[in-house]
């Protein structure tokens, strides 16, 4: 008798444990189901657009929705340029922040200020959008444009890349803005794996006579190299793909420009202000071709983090 | 007793299906398209509502959107700012009339300048938005402004950033009035633009003019009024210098020469008289020529008829569009008549 509830007990436990198993294995598929399907709408959708132009899409400039002429060039550049000069602000000032919190800060200050960086990171996009259009752009075109135009833009070599109206708005505005919402992405990460470092390391160091720079930059750095450029692509994944707050501020101008102070375009904020009105097959497919390149940006750089983080661990393995 | 019971709740349960199923009918009718004249369709349709108990629902999901809703027929009735041409409604089976008139205004940022103080020609604004004029004290500024102290600052474009009927009005005059813009740049809801910054929708070129000093850009005129812009004046067909207004906006409108059986395919810019505004367009509804259902059918063309008469024309003012001119409302029942049947080939309006 106990040993036939025993009996079903376990049947019935295990025909459960099927059921399970069988459920998150649909989940799981059913996420790589749907990342292929997109990818699959993404080809068959630009299809004509990639019959029309070839690869020449993607090294032609013009974009002439009358004429039916549409290249992507503008907006790649825009796209990466903007990363590039939103990491390029982001990176030192997220090490600073994070050096200060593990190593600096009174330990009273380190919650409040651990919070509220990770509250930055909460902030909806559109907001810092605003804020960049509203208090951002005309501070930046008073005070500062003028100044870069003066001196910076005046240099050898460099200059003509500073060069431009004092608007408030173009691709530098656009980079600024970008790397004061990948800040907290960066910053959180990046002190996260700096606390984990074991006390004992740091202690010797300094035990050494080492200062906290030495001890930051040839104990810290490189004991969590990899936590930290997983950071940093977490960061450079949220800059290539913003859209709301880089169509506020970047100038949405299919122009390719050599200043930064220039308007340009980025590939997401192109999406978001020509897709409703799109009107013809070639119009909507040079757009959805657009955003395939988008797609194939985000997972090379995704890819090459990860090769590089696999590189970076199987090293290690070797040294110690 | 219990027989009686019985049948009142089936003679109650009837009524109410009834009422609920009429009701449901009334509150299919439906819309989608323009955003441009959003607001105004909002407005007629909670004052319908309340006249007469009748709902309509306007999406605004952009011109492309209505018209692509439209020729799938998912919708009573598609809304565009751009006119579809009389090809296209053939080629669908649709018809098309025009709902209320718009102006669109060059807005300028000059310190010191007032609304309506600069003059500009047809050939000065297009030059301007094609980048050959760069500074405001240009000659040919100057030599039409003798009065205005024109500063010697560069002139920053703004134009749309996305697709829109306001940037097809305002290419389509500049097409009919500068050959050079016809060849290099052309018609469209999007163009090729060869100078400037672009913003998105009417709020976003405004907000760009009002924060960038010695901008020009082009709006609405209902948003050139709510932020207060400073509009300029310019030179229409017939060589006058207009103000952009209501009475300028109904001037090109009557001027026009409206086809009934192309659909009323105009568009309103460069019309002759001497007080029009020369960037002036209406903005369209689709329907089917041939009406499935006549009860819907009728239904979108009461809702419209409604809207021509004076409550609805006062309601259009009030948010800053032009109403048609009678005579142009009176032509539109006309062609409803003519051209819009139900499947049996009888006209549904009488």
């Amino acid at each position: 008798m106990p040993n036939r509830t025993l009996e079903s007990r376990l049947k019935r436990q295990s025909i459960l444990d099927l059921l399970f198993r069988n459920l998150t294995r649909v989940a799981a598929f059913g996420v790589l189901l749907l990342l292929f399907s997109i990818v699959g709408i993404l080809i068959y959708g630009s299809m004509p657009a990639i019959r029309a132009f070839g690869f020449g899409f993607l090294t032609s400039t013009e974009w002439d929705p009358v004429a039916d002429e549409f290249g992507a060039l503008v907006p790649i550049v825009g796209t990466l340029v903007t990363s590039g000069i939103a990491l390029l602000i982001a990176i030192p000032v997220s090490f600073g922040i994070a050096t200060f919190l593990t190593e600096l800060s009174p330990r009273i200050l380190r919650r409040p200020f651990g919070v509220a960086i990770e509250l930055l990171a909460g902030i909806p996009s559109i907001i810092y959008g605003m804020w960049g259009l509203f208090i951002f752009a005309p501070f930046f075109a008073d005070n500062i444009e003028p100044w870069i135009n003066d001196n910076i833009g005046q240099m050898p070599y460099i200059g003509p890349f500073f060069i431009g109206p004092p608007m408030g708005i173009g691709v530098l505005t656009a980079g600024i803005i970008l790397a004061i919402m990948v800040i907290p992405f960066i910053a959180s990460v990046m002190r996260d794996v700096f606390e984990i470092i074991p006390t004992l390391l740091k202690e010797s160091a300094y035990g050494l006579g080492a200062t906290t720079w030495e001890v930051m930059w040839k104990v810290v750095l490189p004991y969590t190299k990899v936590g930290v450029a997983g950071g940093i692509m977490l960061g450079l994944g949220r800059a290539l793909g913003e859209t709301m707050a880089v169509t506020f501020v970047i100038g949405n101008a299919h122009q390719l420009s050599q200043s930064v102070l220039m308007p340009g375009n980025s590939i997401a904020s192109a999406l978001a202000n020509e897709f409703n009105e799109a009107y013809g097959e070639l119009y909507t497919s040079a757009l959805i071709e657009l955003g395939l390149i988008l797609f194939f940006i985000t997972f090379v750089v995704l890819s090459l983090a990860r090769f590089m983080l696999y590189k970076l661990g199987q090293r290690e393995g070797k040294t110690s | 007793m219990n027989g009686n019971l019985r049948k009142l709740i089936y003679s109650i349960a009837a009524v109410v299906a009834i009422a609920y199923a009429s009701t449901s009918h009334a509150a299919a009718l439906t819309g989608a398209g323009a955003t441009f004249p959003y607001p105004l369709y909002a407005k007629w349709a909670n004052a319908y509502k309340k006249q007469t108990g009748i709902r309509l629902n306007y999406q605004s999901i952009g011109s492309g959107g209505g018209i692509k809703q439209i020729i799938a027929e998912t919708i009573d009735f598609g809304a565009t700012d751009a006119p579809m041409t009389p090809e296209n409604q053939q080629k669908n089976g649709l018809t098309q009339f025009p709902t209320v008139i718009g102006g669109v205004v060059p807005v300028i940022n000059l310190k010191g300048i007032s609304a309506n103080q600069l003059k500009l020609s047809s050939d000065i604004l297009a030059d301007i938005f094609l980048g050959k004029i760069k500074k405001w004290n240009d000659p040919q500024l100057v030599a039409l402004n003798p009065d205005v102290k024109l500063p010697s600052k560069s002139i920053v474009v703004i134009h749309r950033a996305d697709g829109s009927g306001t940037t097809f009005i305002f290419t389509a005059y500049l097409s009919q009035v500068s050959p050079a813009w016809k060849s290099t740049v052309g018609t469209g809801k999007a163009v090729s633009w060869k100078a400037g910054t672009g913003g998105k929708g009417n709020e976003g070129v405004a907000s760009y003019v009002q924060r960038i000093k010695g901008s020009i850009g082009y709006v609405e005129y209902a948003y050139a009024l709510q932020n207060e812009m400073t509009s300029v004046q310019l030179q229409n067909l017939d060589g006058q210098f207009v103000n952009p207004d209501e009475a300028s906006f109904s001037a090109a409108a009557t001027n026009a020469k409206w086809d009934a059986s192309k659909g009323f395919y105009e568009v309103l810019t460069n019309q002759p008289g001497k007080n029009s505004w020369p960037i002036t367009g209406a903005t369209f509804i689709l329907v089917y020529k041939t009406q499935s259902n006549a009860e819907s059918g009728r239904g979108v063309l009461k809702f419209f008829d409604w809207a021509y008469s004076d409550k609805g024309d006062a309601l259009s003012s009030q948010l800053g569009y032009v109403p048609l001119p009678k005579k142009v409302q009176d032509l539109i029942r006309t062609s409803w008549k003519e051209q819009i049947k139900d499947s049996s080939g009888k006209s549904i309006w009488k």
